[in-house]
């Protein structure tokens, strides 16, 4: 059942070189209890897409249209007020620094309790009890000293699981997180991971899991979309995305990773860079890069669907293709 | 085979400088005093001509400051580094000849920060050898545009300035620059950490073709495991200032022995097609200030024993070509 759905949503940023379409016409679902993997390279309008659903986009950034649909409402033109009652209460978000959820100068208890009586009225007490169960859900040793710690006083990776456990707290529908293991080291990365995919079955949370990393959202996240430029070029179930991609860019992203078998071996590269969004090749943006394109991707190719999955390619590549 | 370069018990120690959040912690009125680091820790690593050493670890295990100390950059504490049989730097001993100093380069994960933003490409990458003398003024020109097109630029674009490069040009200056000094063995420090993956694929396939054209032995420092494995023809993996295991890559990588090695060749992102189950090793990456007494790595680790709290595992051979520091070698 789709608990979000986002339909053509176009964010642009209003510069004085330019207008630049970070989010041009992104459309997906999210169903509940599903975790949705958001992959693109830098810029290429991730974190813009997360923002945009929490309506968080500043100046000189603004949604120019499309649909934000959660529950039945379109987030998208809503007001303040409203949007502050689903903020943190139904849809969360985690950041890749924890230091964008957390004040650096207040106790964790502190800022735990506010948090809980921003959306519910309950007494300190029962705040307090709701932040303790929090932390040691996330699996904070001994939570009711560490409560009363202020941030510096722990890790990164302890913060990061200190900034899970506020969105943790008012059992939210969605949260989004934005490469929140980006910054660990790879054994806390796995911790983090492995707590969130146990909190994940427990509560029944949908999940959006942004990252430039294709290996981490290939063990946790359902489906997968790929973005590149501000569109989504691909979308399908994870293991269907990775094990035969059909866009040429989702398959260079996959073959750049080193993955032992080739050790020492030239990797197959994609070559040239990401294009500015100021000065966006004409028709498909990848076309430069593209080993596939022709004078027919001069011309923006749809997103065409096919069962669960959908590309935006006018050379999709086959299953005899992508299979080694 | 004699070693390009020889490390011998090198150790560095720093009385560190406070971080960001136990400066917050003293302004919130915290007493805290400065302590020593053991940044480094008795050290010993040799590096074959033409052969690339991965030196792989968590962060703050000590990669970057066993790199500046090879590349000449920080002076040790104890210990020798030796280069082609002659003492580059010892304790209270002379700076390194400049011939020698030239034939070791370092190249930072930011470019961006080791490069001046007010000089023109030409002169960040050809300024140095026009000083050392290995090219004339007047050769500077041709010298430098033959270097961006060894490593994939334009040679138009040494009329250009750092800022107008994407990451990836700019990691590419990074390694002209370091070729132009003509170097045997280049230090690369996280070189690609900061890069997207498909930028991060196109410079370490340069690095590759750069070592057979030119016969580069590199010390390739990274955090990632899944990097140092691909380019790598022996790892040496770091935990708290000390090596805990070293051996041919792939061998390490298919039969790690140290138990810290294990949990890190669990997480190497791989792309799966399956979902997987997500497991670590418990605890977190301890402080060098005050590091656990006997094996570093005992408090996370799932074997440990009461000798582990006491007694520091020798670094030794466990199989040809195999070194590693862990008490369950002895059968404990
Ligand atoms: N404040 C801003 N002003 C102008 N452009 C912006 C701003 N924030 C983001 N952008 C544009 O949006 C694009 C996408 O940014 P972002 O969503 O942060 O990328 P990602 O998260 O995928 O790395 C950027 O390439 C940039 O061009
Ligand atoms: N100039 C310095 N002064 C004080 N401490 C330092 C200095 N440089 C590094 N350190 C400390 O030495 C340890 C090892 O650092 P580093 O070599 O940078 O590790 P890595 O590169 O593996 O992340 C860290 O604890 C770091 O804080
Ligand atoms: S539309 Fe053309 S250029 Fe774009 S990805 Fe497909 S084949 Fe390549
Ligand atoms: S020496 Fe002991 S604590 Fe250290 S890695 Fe080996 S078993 Fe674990
Ligand atoms: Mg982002
Ligand atoms: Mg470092």
């Amino acid at each position: 059942m789709t608990l979000l759905s986002v339909e053509n949503l176009q964010t642009h940023f209003f510069t004085r070189e330019g207008v630049a379409k970070a989010v041009d016409g992104v459309s997906f679902t999210l169903a509940r209890g599903e975790i949705l993997g958001l992959v693109g390279e830098s810029g290429s309008g991730k974190s813009v897409t997360g923002f945009s659903i929490l309506g968080l986009v500043d100046e000189p950034g603004r949604v120019a249209g499309g649909r934000v649909v959660f529950d039945g409402t379109d987030l998208v033109g809503m007001g303040e007020g409203p949007l502050r009652a689903l903020r943190g209460k139904r849809i969360a978000m985690i950041f890749q620094d924890p230091m964008m959820t957390l004040n650096p100068v207040l106790r964790i208890d502190t800022q735990m309790v506010e948090a809980v009586r921003a959306h519910d009225t309950v007494s300190h007490a029962e705040a307090l009890e709701r932040a303790r169960l929090a932390l040691e859900k996330v699996g904070i040793p001994s939570p009711e000293t560490r409560l009363k710690n202020y941030p510096h006083e722990f890790s990164g990776g302890m913060r990061q699981r200190v900034a899970i456990a506020i969105a943790l707290l008012h059992e939210p529908d969605v949260i989004i997180a934005d490469e929140p293991t980006t910054a660990l080291d790879v054994t806390i990365q796995a911790q983090i991971l492995a707590e969130v995919q146990r909190l994940c079955e427990e509560t029944g949370v949908a999940m959006i899991w942004i990252t430039h990393d294709l290996a981490v959202v290939s063990g946790l996240a359902d489906r997968l979309a790929v973005m590149y430029a501000g569109r989504i070029v691909e979308t399908g179930p994870t293991a269907e995305v990775l094990g035969a991609p059909r866009h040429p860019y989702t398959r260079g992203l996959i073959e750049s990773v080193p993955q032992g078998k080739l050790h020492g071996a030239r990797l197959r590269q994609i070559d040239g860079m990401t294009p500015s969004l100021l000065n966006l090749p004409a028709g498909c943006a990848f076309h430069p890069r593209c080993p596939r394109a022709d004078a027919a991707c001069r011309v923006m190719p749809d997103l065409a669907t096919a069962g669960p999955r959908a590309v935006r390619c006018h050379h999709p590549l086959t299953d005899e293709e992508t299979t080694p | 085979m004699s070693a390009l370069i020889e490390i011998d018990a090198l150790s560095k120690r720093f009385s560190s400088e406070l971080d960001m959040a136990e400066k917050i912690a003293r302004l919130l009125g915290a007493k805290l005093a400065p302590r020593t680091v053991h940044a480094v820790d008795r050290v010993s690593l040799e590096l074959a001509p033409g052969e690339v050493l991965g030196l792989v670890g968590e962060s703050g295990c000590g990669k970057s400051t066993l790199g500046r100390m090879v590349a000449g950059l920080i002076r040790p504490t104890e210990g020798a580094i030796r280069y082609r049989g002659q003492a580059l730097a010892t304790r209270g001993g002379g700076y390194r000849s400049r011939d020698e100093a030239l034939k070791i380069q370092m190249i930072f994960q930011d470019p961006m920060s080791s490069l001046n933003p007010r000089l023109q490409v030409q002169d960040l990458v050809g300024e140095a050898p026009v000083v050392h003398g290995l090219v004339g003024r007047t050769d500077a020109h041709g010298y430098v545009a033959e270097l961006l097109a060894q490593v994939g630029l334009d040679p138009a674009v040494a009329k250009r300035y750092p800022h107008q490069f994407s990451g990836g040009q700019r990691a590419r200056v990074g390694i002209a620059r370091a070729l132009a000094l003509k170097p045997e063995l280049i230090v690369c420090d996280e070189s690609v950490a900061a890069l997207d993956v498909s930028i991060q694929a196109q410079v370490l396939n340069l690095f590759m073709q750069l070592r057979e054209d030119l016969d580069l032995t590199y010390l390739f420092i990274s955090h990632d495991l899944g990097v140092v494995e691909h380019i790598s023809d022996r790892i040496a993996v770091m935990y708290l200032g000390r090596i805990v295991e070293l051996g041919t890559a792939q061998d390490l990588i298919a039969r790690p022995n140290h138990p810290y090695t294990q949990a890190m060749v669990a997480e190497i992102p791989r792309i799966g097609t399956a979902k997987r189950r997500f497991s670590a090793i418990k605890g977190e990456i301890p402080s060098p200030v005050n590091p656990p007494a006997g094996c570093h790595f005992h408090p996370r680790c799932p074997f440990a024993t009461e000798r582990c709290r006491s007694e520091v595992p020798v670094l030794r051979a466990v199989a040809p070509d195999r070194l590693s520091a862990c008490h369950l070698n002895d059968g404990v």
